[in-house]
């Protein structure tokens, strides 16, 4: 044990981000239906393989991802939406 | 062999459960329908299509005058 102990120093610097709230951006803009002829909104709930993203990263309310959900599938099912691709944004 | 092209069709209508049936097994029948979906409406999706035809029509009668 040195003198100079009490100096911390990490490896990597901590972050001091601020979180940014989660919001369900359908409650926010008020939209109340999801539609599933309209594939390039629905594309912002997918990642780059076409899967649904989760709810824990959209921040959307279970309500509206249940909704957004059967809009993907329904999409899907008329090849508006791919079932599985790679580079999909 | 896979097809890259389509052409829909979308159409809302009122009717007894027992039409969906009987549609859905023309559309069946019909080799030129690839592939349909019947879909309920709610009634906010009935007011969203409500919503999407006024927009449309608006547009057709911009582009008359």
């Amino acid at each position: 044990m040195t003198a100079n102990s009490s100096e911390i120093r990490y490896l990597t610097p901590p972050s001091v981000e601020i979180k940014k709230k989660k919001y369900c951006r359908f409650k926010k803009n008020g939209i109340k239906y999801v539609d599933y002829k309209d594939p390039e909104f629905l594309k912002k709930f997918l990642n780059e393989q076409g899967k649904i993203l989760p709810r824990r990263l959209t921040g959307t309310s279970l309500n509206f991802q249940r909704k957004v959900a059967r809009s993907i599938k329904r999409a899907r099912h008329l090849a508006l939406l791919p079932y599985v691709t790679d580079m999909l944004k | 062999m896979k097809k890259s092209t389509g052409f829909y069709h979308l159409f809302e209508f009122k009717s007894t459960p027992a039409f969906v049936d009987k549609l859905e097994t023309e559309f069946r029948r019909d080799e030129k329908v690839i592939r349909f979906m019947t879909v309920k409406l709610d009634k906010y999706a009935a007011e969203y299509s409500q919503k999407r035809r006024n927009l449309l029509k608006e547009k057709a009668t911009e582009k008359e005058e």
